[in-house]
């Protein structure tokens, strides 16, 4: 092996991980994936996928520990889609989502038996299927959640997050061929919980996918939604919308594996931010493979920081690797709220504070539109209100 | 009948290293009905009078007042002033993306009439006022002046101006960039809502033409901060033939 050439004593211990955090990467591809706990070790904040997230507070949650008892609550709306649940590699398990970074890793690790959601084939679900998880102070869970909808499916499942605690997990996706599946992710934490997530989809053939992440509360939330595909032809949206009070952490990675041809994905995040150590991050990858000829992809991210001492990171990357594709196209910008506006507004005889919601709304209204469930929007935009009258009070 | 009454004002703005002193003692008053016509070059502090009116933050009165009907506009918020029944048709209006015109509109009549239109009828007004302003339809579904071009931008000033029926209105270079049709299509506008709502009308402008369509009763030079001379139409007449070199010729 070129590997031993290079060890210049027999008793040096080369960290392939370590090794690799070192080297910038060249390709997104080349990031680690890996069912085991050791293939990560306690990241230091200067590695790629690290670099944003304060990972000196989350040295607790990234230890190798199991779930606390009581740690968490899970509510399942409709009992007929609740399936037995799946160990590692049992049924889809392991097919869509293999961790790519510690907190998967112990996910996984740490979850014996995952919920395995079964949504039947060629079926219209009418009600959304809700899952209400509930984290307990004080306490520590890993948890892993499979989502299966099968072949030609239409459904829409609702994960909403609230209480306390500290969280990892895996929410893991496979859609069967033309189904149309849309997952929703609400993190509506207490101010002091933490949430690290791997949200992971394989998109079947002519499939359509969207995943819409709304993270409005907790110390620190980082999630990772990811699609790859496991046939041509398929359509996958990822949607955000966030809003970063002062201290809070909110990152949202995005990857779209364009591995098939002829597949869409479009992601749409918006976030808006105010006070003091208020901080959210964006990272968007995209990679077109050789293979993914007739791809058709384009990411935005775009930030509104309404205060002072807010900090907002975007950053998109693509990676071509084909020179045949329909398009491919990226967008990534923060600004500051616009007083010209408000003035604008106000000279109309609209109240400031009225006047300032509206341009908050107004900077939210293309994604919630693509959004469009109103089961979603309206608490999200009630949310947005209510986060904004606590900065209008501030 | 109201009364716009404008007092040896003074304004400055900000600059990078001083304060500028902008205008320099401005005396005007503005009557309901009476259209002023408001003249001069560029940079003689039309618009920072405009802006000052209207209280946008980014201009300081040193000295002097505004009041309208007696009331004490400095004092007040610029939604509050807005409220009291003065209106700015903007040089540049700002864009809002995402705000609908038509939910835009409706809070804007909500906010200055202090209830709620009632539906039936403020739709079709907003139809009609829409459609004698030749604006296409699906102006209503847009982001407020998002995307709208010079002139479109002006129609949807004076569709403000007409649906919110201000008791003055101060239109601050209206006919700057716009075509002859849609000079006259936005004077019929002016025009119509004076003739509605007897509009008092302070009409700022750098050249004569739209003069042609809105026939001031006073017209005011205006130069280096204040009024240079006052008169009826034919001082506009005079300035037609003249220019400004006169005032200009004056100050050095
Ligand atoms: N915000 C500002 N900062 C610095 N100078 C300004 C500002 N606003 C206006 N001015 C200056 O004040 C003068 C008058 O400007 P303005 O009121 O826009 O004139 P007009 O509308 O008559 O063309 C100009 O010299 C302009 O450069
Ligand atoms: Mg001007």
């Amino acid at each position: 092996m070129l590997n031993s050439l290079l060890t210049s004593s027999p008793k040096t211990h080369i960290d392939p991980a370590a090794q690799l955090a070192a080297v910038p990467e060249k390709s997104r591809a080349e990031r680690t994936a890996s069912f085991d706990v050791a293939d990560f070790p306690m990241p230091h904040g200067r590695e790629e996928d690290w670099r944003f997230t304060p990972v000196d507070r989350l040295t607790g949650l990234l230890a190798d520990e199991p779930t606390d008892e009581g740690a968490m609550t899970v509510e399942v709306s409709d009992s007929s889609v609740i399936a037995p649940p799946l160990a590692a590699g049992e049924g889809v398990r392991g097919t869509a989502l293999i961790p790519g970074d510690r907190a998967s890793a112990l996910a996984h690790a740490h979850s014996r038996k995952a919920l395995h959601l079964l949504l039947a084939a060629d079926t219209e679900y009418a009600e959304p299927v809700r899952v209400q998880v509930r984290g307990a102070q004080g306490k520590r869970s890993n948890g892993h959640v499979v989502i299966e909808a099968g072949a030609n499916a239409h459904a829409l499942v609702i994960l909403e997050h609230t209480g306390s605690g500290e969280h990892t997990a895996n929410v893991e996706v496979v859609v069967g061929d033309g189904a149309h599946l849309t997952v929703v992710s609400v993190q509506q934490w207490a101010d002091d919980a933490i949430h690290l997530a791997q949200h992971e989809a394989l998109v079947g053939r002519d499939a359509t996918y969207r995943h819409i992440a709304v993270t409005l509360g907790g110390a620190i939330v980082r999630i990772n939604a990811n699609v790859k595909y496991a046939g041509p032809g398929a359509d996958a949206t990822l949607l955000g919308v966030y809003f970063a009070d002062a201290h809070q952490h909110l990152e949202h990675r995005t990857y779209i594996d364009h591995n098939a041809p002829r597949c869409k994905s479009l992601v749409t995040y918006k976030g808006a931010l105010q006070g003091d150590g208020a901080h959210s991050v964006w990272v968007g990858d995209v990679l077109i493979g050789a293979e993914a000829e007739g791809t058709d992809t384009y990411e935005l991210n775009r930030n509104l920081v309404l205060t002072d001492g807010a900090r907002a990171d975007s950053v998109p990357n693509l990676e071509i690797e084909t020179g045949d594709i329909a398009g491919a196209g990226h967008a990534s910008s923060t600004g500051r709220f616009d007083d010209e506006q408000l003035f604008y507004l106000q000279a109309r005889g609209i109240p400031e504070h009225e006047a300032r919601r509206l341009v908050v709304r107004g900077f939210f209204a293309d994604v919630i539109n693509k959004i469009g469930v109103p089961d979603v929007v309206d608490p999200l935009m009630a949310a947005i209100d209510e986060e904004l009258a606590v900065g209008d009070t501030a | 009948m109201a009364t716009l009454e404008i007092r040896d004002l003074h304004v400055s703005v900000d600059t990078e290293n001083d304060t500028k002193e902008i205008l320099k003692g401005v005396n005007l008053t503005v009557r309901s009905g009476e259209t002023h016509a408001i003249m001069g070059p560029n940079g003689s502090g039309k618009s920072t009078l405009a802006y000052s009116i209207a209280g946008h933050p980014k201009y300081a009165v040193t000295s002097g007042t505004v009041t309208l009907d007696g009331e004490d506009v400095l004092a007040m918020s610029v939604d509050e002033r807005a409220r009291a029944g003065l209106f700015l048709a903007m040089q540049y209006p700002v864009e809002v993306p995402g705000v609908t015109v038509t939910n835009f509109l409706r809070t804007a009549k909500t906010a200055v009439s202090g209830e709620a239109p009632k539906l039936r009828t403020w739709t079709k007004d907003v139809k009609a006022a829409m459609a004698e302003l030749r604006m296409d339809n699906d102006f209503a579904e847009r982001g407020v002046n998002e995307g709208f071009s010079g002139g479109e931008k002006k129609r949807h000033e004076i569709l403000q101006l007409e649906l919110l029926e201000p008791k003055i209105a101060i239109l601050d270079e209206t006919d700057s960039g716009l075509d002859v049709d849609a000079l006259r299509i936005v004077s019929e506008g002016v025009n119509r809502a004076q003739g509605k709502d007897n509009t008092g009308v302070l009409l700022i402008t750098h050249y004569t033409r739209i003069l042609r369509y809105i026939k001031p009763d006073f017209v005011h030079v205006f130069v280096d901060g204040k009024v240079a001379e006052e008169g009826g139409p034919e001082l506009a007449e005079r300035l037609e033939e003249e220019g400004y070199d006169r005032f200009l010729a004056a100050r050095v």
